[in-house]
């Protein structure tokens, strides 16, 4: 093992930044991290073991134990348990006879929970060796499981069957353009004029933020220096997102032309896309696109004929972190770290990737870009709203017909949008994911746009037929607790206050109190906190409270101001297990 | 407005001066105000984890650690709001672990503890967790009760041996929990295990076979509250 992990590490020039990388491979090889492996990697970049130890453990696709040969990962998102996931999971033990999260003797296949996938119009969906096979039903499941057994490959498995389900193509994104039409208009330009342009047009960022691209430009631009960096977040982890999933599939080359005229308005040499893991299956796909550019000489050496214009593009691989979605957590991960993001300032545009100056823009993002080049910001501003120009990429999911991706114009109403995707007796919208906001019916006038209702794209629609709290609330809140980076306080701890508050109250142990300071303590979070995981980690709870107050009020006890009462033989359950002995319980 | 090149600026409406580029909570503290914080330590890079350094700047929430001092900079820090903040953060960090003061060999000089005196916590108004945490105490001189870590990072940013780092972060959100290298630990002399102790500000890091050295009433925190040094200055 020693001379493969040493050849490896020399692959990667011992450069301590490349660690995500170095650990990818060393987990695709071995189905885990070995002790052995972290000692070499630690002697080899001069760190001490719980150094490396602490890149890996940060990870949910990186284990110190093995994962399996075959390592299914089986969406846990909300939507995958609307839609028969819990069934499935339940194949997949029977079938291979262990429980979740457990690895077979023979060490042959493990079967883990996993955050959502990017998957939810095709729910329920596993990933299996970087591998995605969507609409999972038991009977499938039993085929995969013997095909696994029989040592199939895993591409053989199953048809590869992952849709794309464009509902709706917008004037923007979906077009008809030709490949390298805006970099030609941009290369016409001079760099200034290009920001110009792009500042001029108002395209916001479309991660959910809605910072103005030009004007990020701009800051960077001013920052100087001859190094400067340009990345291309494709990190989407907002649970109920997936529409990056379907601009890399489908158009991944007005991406990339998108990176290279950012790349020649901020006289970038080296672009990185980060791909998030569970999109792995893309990798080559992409590689092959970036091929093709190349060939066209849309990247490379004197692009477009243009001499001293040499631009090309990477793809750095993420290992399971939503954080690593907020552009400093990102860096910080690129840079093979644990994805904790940065305190500003400095910002990114500033001191960024390997402390240079760094744009890191979104997928949909450098998309309008190339649209904007190509037609004009007058255009582009002439679709969608005063403040939000152009088209959303919504990935829509849940109780509705008609899951999947639309390109819509800025200013479409949430009655509207249920329109369009067929859903009838709506309880509520998540709208934005678990950060974003729980909508009931009162709101459905709201126009989705930055200055109204602001989203990355994601929209879960929730029937009346569900239990809001206890199936979408709770699971939300659990899935911010699982991926804080931990380090400030208030994300780390007093998210799981709230949660054991809620659970308190779903048990039917709540009072009217409880309610009052569940909302009091949810508050803190939201100007304590350093990134907008923390700040936003109480969304579930604070907007379900706004919106929905009844059915918690529902679930308490109101005649009560105190409960007082305890379960005496739950409480001595488990010394009486310890000690073996039969509780004796006597009750007046 | 510059005094002997030093830049203005306002701590809750007291004038103070500091050079530029200085945090506003080193800023503050030689203009004689004093920011609580857990996990800053003077010269070594801000972590920004403990969050009670939160003040307002112009009006935003930011944390005194981490945000260099601008000219005419108006900054909140005495003020209701933060000091309710700041006395919840310190509740949440009392539930989530297993800090019993009586016992503990940091009593009296734990900052945590002191912290706990200066905002007048009585009881937390959140529910104990008592969560269950492993000790180490493999090392010759040296140990580690995660029972009392608040994760503030400065044993992390600050402790090495032989260059290398020996305490470091394992897992994240509800996982995550300080691992001690074995190897580096086994070899840290007496007089270093004692430089870690005293850099923690709990009492998670300590020195093996020593404790209660200190009598009560000579204690660091005993007779004046945290951070009376610098406001009495």
């Amino acid at each position: 093992m020693k001379d493969k992990i040493v050849s490896l590490l020399k692959q990667y020039n011992n450069d301590r930044s490349r660690l995500l990388d170095i650990l990818l491979d060393i987990q695709d090889e071995y189905h885990h991290i070995p002790q052995e492996a972290v000692k070499i990697i630690a002697d080899q970049l001069n760190l001490s073991r719980v150094d490396v130890e602490q890149t890996i453990t940060f990870y949910h696709f990186f284990s110190l134990d093995s994962v399996g040969k075959y390592a299914i990962y089986l969406n846990d998102s909300v939507v995958a348990n609307m839609f028969g996931r819990e069934e499935v999971a339940k194949a997949f033990e029977k079938e291979l006879r262990i429980p979740f999260n457990t690895v077979t003797e023979d060490g042959l296949v493990g079967i883990w929970d996993t955050a959502d996938i990017g998957m939810n119009d095709q729910e329920p969906a596993a990933l299996i060796n970087g591998e995605i096979f969507p609409n999972l039903n038991p009977a499938k499941v039993k085929t995969i499981v013997s095909g696994i057994k029989s040592g199939e490959e895993i591409k053989d498995l199953l048809p590869a069957e992952v849709g794309d389900n464009i509902q709706k193509e917008g004037p923007v994104l979906f077009s008809e353009y030709e490949v390298g039409a805006g970099l030609k208009k941009a290369l016409a330009l001079t760099p200034e004029q290009v920001v110009e342009e792009v500042k001029d047009s108002n395209v916001r960022g479309r991660g959910g933020a809605g910072f103005p691209a030009g004007m990020k430009w701009d800051f960077c631009r001013k920052s100087g220096g001859d190094e400067v960096y340009l990345v291309c977040n494709a990190d989407e982890g907002e649970p109920g997102t997936f529409k990056e999933r379907v601009i890399l599939t489908k158009l991944p080359k007005l991406l990339f032309e998108g990176m290279a005229i950012a790349a020649y308005a901020l006289n970038v040499k080296l672009g990185i896309i980060y791909l998030r893991y569970e999109y792995r299956y893309l990798e080559s796909e992409l590689g092959t696109a970036l091929q093709e550019m190349r060939d066209l000489n849309l990247l490379g050496k004197a692009i477009g004929g243009k001499t001293g214009f040499d631009f090309d593009i990477r793809i750095q691989l993420g290992a399971g972190s939503y954080v690593c979605g907020e552009e400093s957590g990102l860096i910080e991960s690129m840079e093979g770290k644990r994805g904790e993001p940065r305190n500003r300032p400095p910002f990114p545009v500033e001191k960024g990737y390997l402390d240079k100056p760094t744009v890191v823009n979104n997928v949909e993002t450098l998309c309008c870009v190339t649209k904007v080049m190509i037609n004009g910001s007058d255009w582009f501003k002439s679709i969608g709203t005063k403040e939000s120009a152009g088209t959303k990429l919504l990935s829509i999911s849940g109780d509705c017909e008609n899951p999947g991706v639309y390109e819509v114009e800025w200013g479409l109403s949430i009655s509207e949008m249920l329109d369009m995707v067929g859903a009838s007796s709506v309880q509520a919208v998540q709208g934005g994911g678990p950060s974003g906001t729980c909508i009931d019916p009162s709101q459905f006038n709201k126009k989705i746009a930055f200055e109204d209702l602001a989203t990355g794209g994601s929209m879960i629609v929730i029937g009346n037929q569900r239990d809001l709290l206890r199936d979408f609330i709770l699971p939300f809140t659990n899935f911010f607790i699982e991926e804080s980076c931990g380090s400030c306080v208030p994300c780390r701890s007093l998210t799981i206050i709230l949660r054991n508050k809620l659970v308190k109250i779903l048990d039917g142990k709540g009072v009217k109190n409880d309610i009052d300071e569940l909302y009091g303590w949810a508050a803190q979070g939201r100007t304590a906190n350093r990134c907008g995981l923390g700040q936003t980690a109480a969304n579930p709870i604070i907007t379900s409270l706004q919106n929905f107050r009844p059915l918690y009020e529902n679930l308490i006890r109101t005649n009560q101001e105190y409960i007082s009462e305890f379960n005496m033989e739950d409480a001595v359950a488990e010394s009486c297990e310890a000690v073996g002995r039969v509780p004796n319980i006597h009750s007046n | 407005m510059t005094k002997n090149g030093k830049i203005y600026f306002e701590i809750d409406g007291r004038p103070c001066y500091a050079e530029k580029g200085q945090s506003i909570i080193d800023a503050a503290k030689e203009n004689g105000v004093y920011i609580p914080s857990l996990c800053h330590f003077e010269g070594v890079k801000p972590a920004g984890s403990c969050r009670l350094c939160n003040v307002k700047v112009n009006g935003r929430t930011m944390t005194a650690c981490t945000t260099p001092v601008a000219d005419d900079m108006v900054v909140e820090n005495e003020i209701p709001e933060l000091d309710e903040l700041r006395k919840s953060i310190i509740e949440i960090m009392f539930v989530s672990g297993n800090h019993f003061c009586p016992s503990c060999e940091k009593s009296g000089n734990c900052e945590l503890q002191a912290m706990a005196y200066r905002y007048q916590m009585m009881v937390t108004r959140y529910p104990y967790e008592f969560p269950v945490n492993n000790v180490d105490a493999n090392p010759d001189h040296i140990f580690l009760d995660r029972n009392r870590c608040i994760l503030c990072k400065l044993c992390i940013r600050m402790i090495q041996k032989d260059g290398k780092n020996v305490f470091a972060f394992n897992g994240r959100g509800d996982h995550l929990h300080v691992v001690m290298d074995e190897e580096l630990a086994s070899r840290m002399t007496e007089e270093e295990a004692q430089e870690a102790m005293d850099i923690c500000p709990v009492g998670a890091i300590l020195k093996k076979e020593q404790g209660y050295l200190v009598p009560i009433g000579e204690r660091k925190f005993d007779k004046l509250p945290i951070g009376s040094d610098i406001e009495n200055k």
